[in-house]
């Protein structure tokens, strides 16, 4: 009796899997990510809702791996595409970091003609197509923007020690000066990949939005007198940090700002994400400015998805490539992420303060990328300027540092 | 002819398990040498022959110059830390204490635990937090006056790895002790008593009688606790997450492999590291070999 109720059993387990595999939907889209949770998670799925209410015949198949920054998800979709079984489509921080990757491997198609018949070159700012392309084609749709350059700063900190927001190096310097007299931490900061972060923002604080760019296409000497005297201003910001920044993440950070421990906070705008989680008020708990000296700059990074070579589905790939850049599909993802539309037209009235305030600047500002999360600089060149750093924040020398982020640039980058 | 019939089972039962170590042990072994001797760099594979090139330049990488640093401070403080405070428990238990057992268990317990749980523990403990964020180690020695004793752990200066060592003795000594209190148990009483009666003291019973019989064990702990010293990954990242000051070739290896793409670079580290504990092991694998068979 026993084996014939497990039999039985087997054969309606065995059924229904088979059953299950042959449903109604004529084609599928398998989309790869490292949406596993939080905001991030829930976004896919309002974004996915959208695109089973437009492809009702298309199957959409969620393939995301868990692991902080993808990083473990980078790893398994290295294996499948070096294994010729790649994903649709799958999520990448919009430049360098996947044209440096998977154009150099052939792995992706250009978008040129999706992004013409859609009109989206109309919605997108013009200073961000440059910096999303490789030759003249475009290689990704752009879902969302993070700014990186926020300097975020306890309102009621400054106002104790009688100092205004500084808007550039100087008054930056003149403004922690006095809080460090005050015996305030003036400037609240976290492990090795948020100095990478500060970094970038006091390269384009010091070099301005032009020779910044030029850094990244080769134009720009690493080795010059104006790297050095940004680098030098690095060096200095470093100083008025907290002695035990190496232990802390980025939240232990930028909470240090807005429990009134540290005035300033470089970080990007998901830290937003976390003061509100924090059950924190804006402009009361906590202000932002850009980063002194990159006013009127937005240094942006952004999730993108790309058109695999070979997609099984092409089709359907590009019905999703159409979601995720369609005003709809931004709209449903955006507001819930903490993360503001790579469109510039999207309805303002869906996200909080801090969100319409970058939107504006989204629109209207000069727009660069962000080198800690992949826009200027491939993999192997930002593994390099990493390891130049890490040595730099052990030994201080200076000379050394600039030395090896020139030889970085011959090694991984465009100078020769 | 039954005999056979067993010869041939036995071969063909033991042929899954020697193709797969064949296959996933020795030919990636095989695989990573050629890819470290190669050009490899970006997503697709470059067997370009590079020659011994990814090697040289590794010797003269300053990162891989701190990690060779970090890797030797750190086997020498868990190595001599695990030995001394292993042995010193193991002697105290062998004293025929009451709740011997309990005991025993207690100091092996923490060898049940992943390095990354001891990790994050220990990321709490030592905490270098200032001032009103006091907490973990600091906090209490402020508490007990001992504010000297204050300091930064992982994140002092050129010496943070050994910090990280500490949590790696809390976690090994006590399977030393466990060795040790083995081997203790297996030296003759008799021994004991014929020192005594010799007219030893205690001391000179441990450094001439007990200390020379326990060379063996003391050699397994060292080769033990020396190739897992080489190999550390997980307990540093749980503590400090890939920071360059507590950087070490294991760690080089995968954010050079995996973040930066350099594949080749990559390969050959992981060979170094192979080679590192094969030096240490290899040896004593043989000598161990050769004692059992004249047993």
């Amino acid at each position: 009796m026993n084996k014939k109720l497990y039999l039985l059993t087997t054969l309606l387990v065995a059924a229904a899997l088979i059953l299950s595999a042959c449903g109604p939907k004529a084609s599928k889209v398998e989309v790869f990510s490292w949406w596993t949770g939080g905001g991030e998670a829930a976004g896919l799925e309002a974004m996915i809702k959208v695109f089973n209410a437009k492809y009702p015949n298309i199957e959409f198949i969620n393939a995301a791996v868990a692991g902080g920054a993808g990083t473990n998800a980078r790893a398994v979709l290295a294996t499948r595409l070096q294994a010729g079984d790649p994903p649709d489509s799958w999520q990448g921080h919009a430049g360098q970091e996947l044209i440096g990757t998977y154009v150099a491997g052939n792995q992706i198609k250009p978008l040129n003609d999706l992004y013409q018949s859609e009109g989206w070159l109309a919605v997108m700012p013009q200073t961000l197509i440059p910096l999303i392309s490789d030759n003249g084609n475009i290689y990704s749709v752009p879902v969302n923007i993070h700014r990186a350059n926020v300097l975020w700063y306890n309102p009621s900190v400054l106002e104790a020690n009688g100092v205004a927001v500084p808007t550039t190096m100087d008054e930056w310097f003149a403004a922690m000066d006095t809080l460090q007299a005050a015996g305030v931490t003036p400037l609240a900061l976290g492990e090795q990949w948020t100095k990478m972060h500060l970094m970038e923002t006091v390269l384009l604080g010091t070099l301005g939005p032009d020779k910044y760019n030029g850094l990244w296409t080769g134009e720009t000497d690493w080795g010059g007198a104006d790297v050095t005297k940004a680098l030098e201003n690095y060096q200095k910001v470093l100083t008025y940090a907290n002695s035990d920044s190496a232990s802390l993440s980025w939240q232990d950070a930028a909470k240090l700002v807005v429990d009134g421990d540290a005035a300033f906070n470089v970080m990007g705008d998901w830290a937003e994400g976390y003061f509100r989680e924090l059950g924190k008020t804006p402009k009361t708990d906590y202000g932002w400015a850009p980063v002194p000296g990159s006013v009127g700059v937005f240094q942006f990074l952004s999730d993108s998805f790309v058109l695999a070579v070979g997609a099984p589905d092409e089709e359907a790939a590009i019905a999703w490539l159409k979601v995720a850049g369609s005003k709809e599909g931004q709209e449903a993802f955006n507001p819930v992420k903490g993360s503001i539309c790579a469109r510039t037209d999207c309805d303002k009235n869906l996200f909080g303060e801090y969100l319409q305030s970058a939107m504006d600047d989204w629109a209207s500002n000069t727009v660069v990328g962000s080198l800690t999360h992949g826009v200027v600089a491939n993999d192997s060149w930002k593994s390099e300027i990493d390891t130049a750093l890490g040595l730099f924040i052990q030994d201080g020398n200076l000379a050394n540092f600039q030395s090896a982020l020139v030889a970085a640039c011959k090694n991984s980058g465009p100078c020769k | 002819m039954s005999r056979d019939k067993d010869r041939y089972l036995s071969i063909l039962l033991i042929s899954p398990s020697i193709l797969a170590v064949l296959i996933f042990i020795y030919g990636f072994i095989a695989w990573s040498v050629r890819v470290s001797l190669s050009e490899w760099k970006g997503l697709n594979p470059d067997y370009t022959w590079a020659g011994l090139k990814n090697y040289i330049n590794l010797f003269s990488d300053p990162r891989f110059q701190v990690d060779i640093r970090n890797t030797l401070i750190f086997t020498g403080v868990f190595v001599a830390g695990s030995i001394l405070l292993g042995f010193f428990l193991a002697v105290m238990l062998d004293q025929g204490l009451k709740g011997e057992g309990f005991f025993r268990s207690l100091f092996l317990f923490p060898m049940a635990i992943s390095y990354i749980v001891t990790g994050v523990v220990w990321r709490w403990l030592m905490n270098p937090a200032t001032g009103d964020r006091l907490s973990g180690f600091n906090l209490l020695f402020s508490y007990l006056h001992l504010d000297f004793l204050i300091n930064k752990w992982h994140t002092t200066e050129n010496w943070g790895i050994a910090a990280i060592a500490l949590a790696a003795i809390w976690q090994m000594s006590g399977y030393t002790m466990a060795i040790y209190l083995a081997g203790l148990r297996g030296i003759p009483d008799e021994l004991r008593e014929a020192a005594r009666i010799d007219g030893a003291n205690e001391l000179q019973i441990y450094r001439f009688i007990i200390l020379p019989l326990l060379s063996p064990v003391t050699l397994s702990a060292l080769i033990i606790l020396g190739h897992m010293s080489l190999k550390v990954f997980d307990l540093i990242v749980a503590v400090a997450g890939k920071q360059l000051p507590l950087d070490v070739p294991a760690i080089y290896m995968w954010q050079t492999t995996f973040d930066g793409l350099f594949y080749g670079r990559g390969a050959a580290i992981g060979i170094l590291l192979l080679v590192s504990v094969a030096v240490l092991i290899i040896p004593y694998i043989r000598y161990t070999l050769k004692t059992e068979t004249q047993q």
